[in-house]
């Protein structure tokens, strides 16, 4: 049996090694957003939590209203992302400082949902907009479990459920208008832009107020980046941003997986490698019978 | 899989009380499963937002696949390490695989919001996002049930007398695809929870992710087809191949043994051993994980004379581990975030449970009418 055994392990090591070789040979470039590229960028210290960008996006999504949490149904007060809400107002508030934080779709650069989704119902698309396409979707909410702002949400309660989440009006963007949350926000705290643009314009808040805020631009590196960016007067995480690594969600997988599978090539190797060690053992067991004389 | 004269039907009557109470569960799992569907996910299981991906997922698909890779495991000694005379295991093995992977299938298609849309998954090949693991387990587990199905039709057709020629002469390749099938979606559906990234405890994430599911679902596998052998030796009073189980339970207990070392060792290369000191849930469920790799090894050395007991035990553990890590891997280890809890509904456990009941059903339908177990009767 020894023999047995030192071939099986000699087989896993070998399995072993292709596994892991390949993988750290393949180091998977770095996402960068394209020159295209659109999105937001939010101030805490312009928000006065008025929250009609709240209502300005269910209006211009169709969506319901939520009440399911305070009044008995007489308000329309999501408490934070849901089926309902592709956009919500929260506050934060401890005994020393409080802010009011503006929660959508990050649209990263570098998207785990859509290294997730398996026929690309969601995709981002030319402006780096994270979109949606129910047509390609089966509701297996891979992307939900993937995503690290827990974004995309699940219509739970309908027959025929979608994903829901912020495409940043792409409908609205298409006849020419802008995003209805920034559209309506009257104060400037979210606005709308070109991602280089808003990038240069927190910059700039930064050095002409240092002190006023955390000295970090949320979404210029963190997760690989993302188009919607922050500024903002108390720490990045009370606000409920709880990863601040730059490197992005699907870097680590997809260098894995494209070192098992690039081209095809390690499947296509392996069956041949499986069909050649069979056809040599049944041809010995062919020999071996004819041998013996049976 | 060759007509080998050596598979018998077990025969005997199939009214029994065991098969009796299995249907009814498989009948309440069913009716519940119509419910599911008439009222949505929301009002039939405990899932939310936060934990998406619940028992179906975690038990039937990731555990349960790997519990059906009996098939697998012992067809690579059959046929890649060319032991013949192991041959007597293999269609029992094949059998469970194949019953196992319908039912992670039937689970998938039950757990899946918009299912009307599952037939794109195989024919929309121009929008394969190939980066997916999701895509490539799905893939590759519908595949692998029709080559389970057609490693199994030569049992299912010699009893009808029936011979197909060019069945048997491609069998061969459906064999191979059946061992390369396992080798890329069991590691996948490791590549898939490193996507969950930061979500997924540090203890559980790594890039070994792939590896270490191939690895316990090769221990898996060979502790359920000597557990499934043992089980059936004595509920069919067939004479137990002792020896043989015991080498494959040798095995088992090697890869739960490689299984720990490769964790420890990536832990440790990667600076996170730390956080198997904690004493918190992760910790401790960590080091229980641990301790049931470890045990079937110091259970054999501490006793080497082989029973049917031993076997029986030790797969059992092997089993067990395995499950938790998985099950680990995908519920208990994944952190959406605050606020956010995850006990799978009344619901969800019976239609899971009622899945489960309605494979054993089929196994003893299949085995008693059939030429599925090895002939030799017990004297």
């Amino acid at each position: 049996m020894a023999t047995d055994r030192r071939a099986f392990f000699k087989g896993i090591a070998a399995a072993a090694t292709l596994t892991v070789i390949p993988t750290a040979a393949i180091a998977r470039e770095k996402r960068t957003a394209s020159k295209d590229a659109v999105g937001l960028f939010y101030d805490s210290t312009l928000c006065i939590g008025c929250k009609a960008c709240v209502v300005s996006c269910k209006e211009a999504n169709d969506m319901p209203a939520d009440v399911d949490g305070y009044g008995g149904g007489l308000y329309d007060a999501p408490e934070g992302l849901n089926e309902y809400t592709k956009n919500v107002i929260q506050l934060y508030r401890d005994d020393a400082e409080w802010s009011y934080v503006k929660k959508q779709c990050m649209h990263c650069i570098d998207p785990a949902c859509v290294g997730a989704c398996m026929l690309g119902a969601l995709h981002k698309d030319e402006r780096g907009i994270v979109s949606y396409d129910p047509d390609k979707c089966v509701g297996c909410r891979y992307c939900e479990t993937v995503c690290p702002f827990n974004v995309p949400k699940f219509e739970w309660a309908k027959a025929a459920p979608k994903i829901v989440k912020c495409e940043l009006c792409r409908h609205r963007l298409a006849v020419g208008k802008e995003p209805a949350c920034s559209a309506v926000c009257p104060r400037k705290a979210v606005i709308y832009g070109k991602y280089a643009d808003l990038l240069d314009e927190a910059h700039r808040r930064l050095e002409a107020s240092p002190g006023k805020y955390v000295p970090k631009v949320y979404g210029e590196k963190d997760l690989g980046g993302t188009q919607v960016i922050y500024l903002s007067h108390v720490d990045f995480e009370k606000v409920g941003f709880r990863f601040d690594h730059q490197e992005s969600v699907p870097n680590t997988q997809q260098s894995v997986q494209h070192g098992l599978y690039k081209g095809f090539a390690g499947p296509i190797a392996l069956y041949a490698i499986l069909g050649a060690v069979m056809f040599r053992n049944r041809r010995s067991e062919d020999n071996d019978k004819h041998e013996s004389g049976s | 899989m060759e007509a080998h004269a050596q598979h018998q039907p077990v025969g005997g009557k199939l009214d029994t009380w065991p098969f009796r109470i299995l249907l009814l569960l498989g009948a309440i799992g069913l009716m519940l499963t119509a419910w599911r569907f008439a009222v949505g996910l929301g009002a039939s299981t405990a899932l939310s937002d936060g934990y998406p991906l619940g028992l179906w997922i975690a038990l039937d698909v990731v555990t349960g696949t790997a519990l059906a890779c009996g098939g697998y495991a012992v067809a690579l000694v059959v046929y890649i390490f060319n032991k013949g005379k192991y041959h007597p295991l293999i269609r029992p093995a094949i059998l469970t695989s194949a019953l196992g992977y319908t039912l992670a299938g039937l689970a998938v298609a039950i757990d899946l919001g918009r299912p009307w849309n599952m037939w794109k998954i195989p024919i929309y090949f121009w929008n394969w996002n190939l980066n997916s693991p999701l895509l490539e387990v799905a893939l590759c587990i519908m595949a692998y049930v029709g080559v389970l199905w057609m490693e199994l039709s030569p049992a299912i057709l010699e009893k009808f007398g029936i011979r197909v020629p060019l069945l048997e002469k491609a069998l061969m390749w459906i064999i191979a695809l059946g061992l390369l099938l396992p080798t890329m979606h069991q590691s996948s559906l490791g590549t898939l929870m490193m996507l969950a990234g930061p979500k997924l405890h540090p203890l559980w994430f790594t890039p070994l992710l792939p590896l270490l599911f191939l690895v316990t679902c090769l221990a898996m596998g060979y502790a359920i087809v000597v557990f499934e052998s043992v089980f059936s030796s004595m509920a069919f009073h067939r004479k137990p191949e002792t020896a043989m189980l015991a080498v494959l339970q040798k095995i088992a207990v090697y890869c739960g043994l490689g299984f720990v070392a490769a964790r420890l060792i990536d832990l440790a290369v990667r600076g996170k051993l730390g956080y198997a000191a904690h004493f918190d849930l992760y910790g401790i469920v960590f080091w229980i994980e641990m301790v049931l790799w470890v045990l079937p090894a110091v259970m054999l050395f501490a006793s080497p004379r082989v029973t049917l007991g031993s076997l029986f035990r030790g797969a059992m553990v092997i089993a067990v581990a395995g499950g938790l890590y998985r099950f680990d891997t995908y519920l208990v280890a994944f952190q959406p975030g605050p606020g956010w809890h995850y006990f799978p509904s009344i619901s969800e456990m019976f239609i899971s449970i009622g899945l489960i009941s309605l494979e054993l059903a089929a196994y003893v339908v299949l085995v008693k009418r059939f030429p599925i177990l090895g002939g030799r009767r017990a004297s």
